[in-house]
């Protein structure tokens, strides 16, 4: 069954149309990836799904249930999490305090609750904290869930994100970006992370990236969208040599020349 | 180090231009003159003179400071420089004053002040009386930098005392403790001259400062070793206790006059509490806090008072009415403002401020409300046969009203709620993102901060017993809005001490009360240049560390090989 299904999702901002008529669907404990050159409407279809816009037209469905019009925070109590293209932690509070916050919508302790301390308050922040503490060690963070968001280092603060996100217990993550900005090692490290995400908290996973040798070492499709159409869909090996794609990110007649392949991507 | 030799010189000139021309600043406010008859020590020293002298003291000082590898003649000549460059222009400023007539401009350019800078000599010698007297200031400056390390900070100190005491000289005689007889001669006639220090009072002032602090100084690098963390808890709540009794019996020891000032400070502080929640955790603008204390008091005056006759409650039959109010009143701001922020919040709660005002001065609610006459004889509390009808009982229930309210503050800001509303404060569309409900969450910031005023208006009410529309202006939300900025922002010890700085303080300085915002603005520009995150900043709680960190992550740490996050780079 399908975790995530957009049917004919069309946002236009103004006169521009962000996203046409965008079907697409993420099966259960898949990584799928959306890609596409610049100003495609990747972001802007992440953006659909976590609630953040409306769009004018169409469907999506979480589980079989129709989120369109829904606010952020409920889209994110059934279960979607998402992480930026560029870097949104809560700056000024300390990691495990940005995990926490993910943790929000499970948990139930109340004002009147948090001022008294009532049992029920201890014993959650309790629990809490110590699952906080637990995915701080998921990312490799240990021993610095007291530093200051802003305090971390660049590749920290990508995994500190995830964390917070996993803190949501999402079914599907929205993953924009991962690796912007990573060295080959950080790159390599951020992929085997992706896959334990599904492997082992099976957690299925769409994320746009524009690093090549990520989307087509970790998807198991791909989605290609330009000018906030879908241009192509399909294995990985399948987008590789697909000439519309090609196209859409080199221009016209650079297909006979170039494929799209791994290599090309230093 | 700079090659340029010329350097160390353009830059004593700029300081000495910099010097002057703060000096020329505060004579031409008024500041030098006003205090020109205010001695710390009689007959010697005038608070206006160390006004008039402390730029210089201050740029030669840190000029010195910064360049404390030249030698002792160059550092000589450096500071020589810099008082005359500043006494150059203080003189220039006398034959410009003395010349022409720039009172039009400056009302404090009088012959007065001109006569106070030339120290009354008469002219074409008293031209030299301010360059020799800003040289000799930088000279001391030079000197105290001469000073061996270890006494340079109980010099300091001791010099620090005597200003304080000197300058305070009628505050401290206004302390009831001191007005006990044999204590009060002591003060009034040894210690004290008709006006600040006398010369023995200086002495042993600063004898004992010096000594005190040269003392424990000393001895404080021999205790810190043995001392254990057991021992350490017990002082601290022997501290802690000290700290509760000094508190509890301070209205007995200070007496009327400052009771009046701390219970000011209270209500301050209890509003700062609130809209520290606001501003402070959730980061939301408020400029027209004024208008939930407005609510709060003109409730407890509606409901209690016996002038206006409508309902003639006691205090504390009001007093939930009074906080159901500002709550609601919190509530109904908080709904349509909330699509808003930053700029556009703000103009919109100020203008919520001015609606209150006005609407308490109408003529249309004139009759419930009192128009520009207020509300008066509003009832005070009573708890049995004990009445709290004076301002130094009212200051027991302020305290409490504190205690509560801080406890409150405190505990919601280490909760889930205060966690939420510091993610808004962040970033509010990730924060929306994580599954925070924005509209719940700003609702109860901005209701529990009006809760807070709310009850400080209900205090302050019983206080004077009387409310006008005339006390509830724009700038009461402003001074709690800077007392936050300066305390620091989210913190709450930050609000105590920006209260008894902002409020406390030119309490005592009544004679400073003319230039109460200029002593505003110049704290908050000092405050923004070299302490941003104010002078009690927020602190994070360690959440960590507070146990063994290893236990629970077992099962998902030992799948991951080791290597591939531990190859990261760590910093970037």
């Amino acid at each position: 069954m399908a975790v995530l299904t957009a049917d004919k999702v069309t946002k236009r901002f103004g006169g521009l149309d962000a996203l046409q008529r965008i079907d697409l669907e993420v099966k259960e404990q898949a990584i799928q990836s959306i890609i596409g050159p610049n100003g495609a409407g990747k972001t802007t279809f992440f953006n659909c799904v976590t609630g953040f816009y409306t769009p004018e037209e169409g469907e999506i469905y979480l589980e079989g249930h129709p989120i369109v019009g829904m606010s952020p925070d409920r889209v994110a109590k059934r279960g979607i999490a998402r992480t930026y293209q560029n870097i949104r932690l809560f700056k000024n509070m300390t990691a495990i305090e940005n995990i926490l916050v993910g943790m929000h919508p499970h948990l139930r302790s109340t004002m009147i609750g948090g001022i008294l301390h009532t049992r029920g308050t201890l014993s959650e922040e309790a629990e809490s904290l110590a699952e906080a503490r637990r995915l701080l060690g998921f990312v490799n963070l240990t021993g610095q869930g007291d530093m200051l968001a802003k305090n971390l280092p660049y590749g920290a603060q990508r995994r500190l994100e995830i964390a917070r996100a996993l803190a949501n217990k999402p079914k599907l993550l929205l993953l924009d970006e991962p690796t912007a900005g990573m060295n080959p090692s950080e790159t390599q490290a951020t992929m085997n992370l992706i896959r334990r995400l599904r492997d082992e908290l099976g957690i299925t996973i769409l994320l746009i990236e524009h690093q090549m040798r990520v989307v087509m070492g970790i998807s198991e499709l791909i989605t290609v969208l330009d000018y906030g159409a879908k241009i192509a869909e399909g294995l990985p090996q399948e987008i590789q040599g697909n000439p519309t794609v090609i196209e859409a990110y080199l221009g016209k007649g650079s297909a006979r020349e170039f494929t799209i392949a791994p290599s090309t991507e230093a | 180090m700079k090659t340029d030799p010329s350097a160390v010189w353009k830059q004593s000139l700029r300081n000495g231009l910099i010097a002057g021309g703060i000096a020329i600043l505060v004579s031409l406010v008024g500041l030098v003159e006003a205090f020109g008859d205010d001695y710390i020590i009689s007959g010697l020293v005038s608070v206006g003179e160390l006004i008039l002298l402390f730029p210089i003291f201050l740029f030669a000082y840190l000029t010195i400071h910064g360049n404390s590898g030249q030698s002792r003649a160059t550092q000589l000549g450096m500071t020589a420089l810099i008082g005359l460059v500043a006494g150059l222009m203080l003189t220039l400023l006398v034959i410009v004053g003395s010349t022409t007539n720039m009172r039009e401009m400056f009302v404090n350019a009088s012959p007065a002040l001109f006569n106070m800078l030339t120290r009354g000599v008469p002219f074409p010698l008293g031209a030299l009386v301010p360059p020799l007297q800003c040289i000799l200031a930088a000279w001391i400056s030079l000197g105290f930098t001469l000073i061996p390390e270890r006494f340079r900070k109980p010099i300091s100190l001791g010099i620090l005392w005597v200003i304080i005491l000197g300058t305070l000289r009628d505050q401290i005689l206004l302390i009831s403790i001191i007005q006990v007889e044999p204590l009060y001669t002591i003060f009034r006639y040894f210690i004290f001259a008709q006006s600040g220090l006398s010369l023995i009072g200086a002495l042993i002032i600063f004898v004992l400062a010096t000594g005190l602090s040269y003392y424990t100084s000393t001895r404080q690098k021999a205790t810190q070793v043995t001392r254990t963390p057991k021992r350490q808890k017990t002082t601290r709540i022997i501290l802690f206790m000290g700290l509760g009794v000094l508190i509890a019996l301070l209205p007995q020891i200070l007496g009327l006059f400052y009771s009046e000032i701390l219970d000011t400070t209270g209500l301050f502080i209890m509003m700062g509490l609130g809209l520290n929640i606001v501003v402070g955790f959730a980061g939301l603008l408020d400029l027209g806090y004024v208008a939930f204390y407005a609510i709060g008091a003109y409730t407890m005056g509606v409901l209690t008072s016996s002038g206006l006759g409508l309902f003639d409650l006691t205090f504390w039959q009001a007093m939930p009415f009074a906080l159901l109010v500002a709550w609601l009143a919190g509530l109904l701001l908080g709904l349509p403002v909330l699509r808003m922020r930053g700029d556009y919040l703000a103009i919109v709660t100020l203008g919520f401020g001015e609606i209150v005002r006005l609407l308490a001065l109408s003529n249309w609610l004139r009759g419930t409300l009192g128009g520009t006459q207020g509300i008066q004889s509003i009832a005070q509390p009573a708890i049995g046969p004990i009445r709290f009808d004076s301002i130094q009982s009212l200051y027991y229930l302020i305290v409490l009203g504190i205690i509560i309210v801080a406890f409150v503050a405190w505990r919601l800001k280490g909760s889930r709620l205060g966690r939420s509303w510091m993610a808004v404060r962040e970033d509010e569309d990730v924060a929306q993102a994580m599954g925070i409900n924005l509209v719940l969450t700003k609702l109860m910031a901005f209701s529990t901060g009006a809760l807070f005023a709310g009850l400080a208006g209900a205090l302050g009410a019983a206080k004077l017993t009387s409310v006008y529309p005339h006390s509830m202006t724009f700038l009461v939300s402003i001074n709690v809005l800077v007392l936050i900025i300066i305390g620091g922002m989210g913190s709450i010890p930050g609000v105590f001490v920006g209260a008894l700085v902002l409020v406390g303080l030119p309490g005592i300085l009544t004679e400073f009360q003319e230039y109460r915002l200029w002593f505003y603005g110049l704290a908050l520009v000092l405050v923004m240049l070299l302490r941003p995150e104010g002078l009690w900043p927020e602190a994070r709680r360690k959440l960590e560390l507070h146990e063994a960190e290893t236990e629970g992550l077992v099962p998902i740490e030992e799948m991951a090989p080791a290597a591939t996050f531990t190859e990261l780079p760590r910093d970037r």
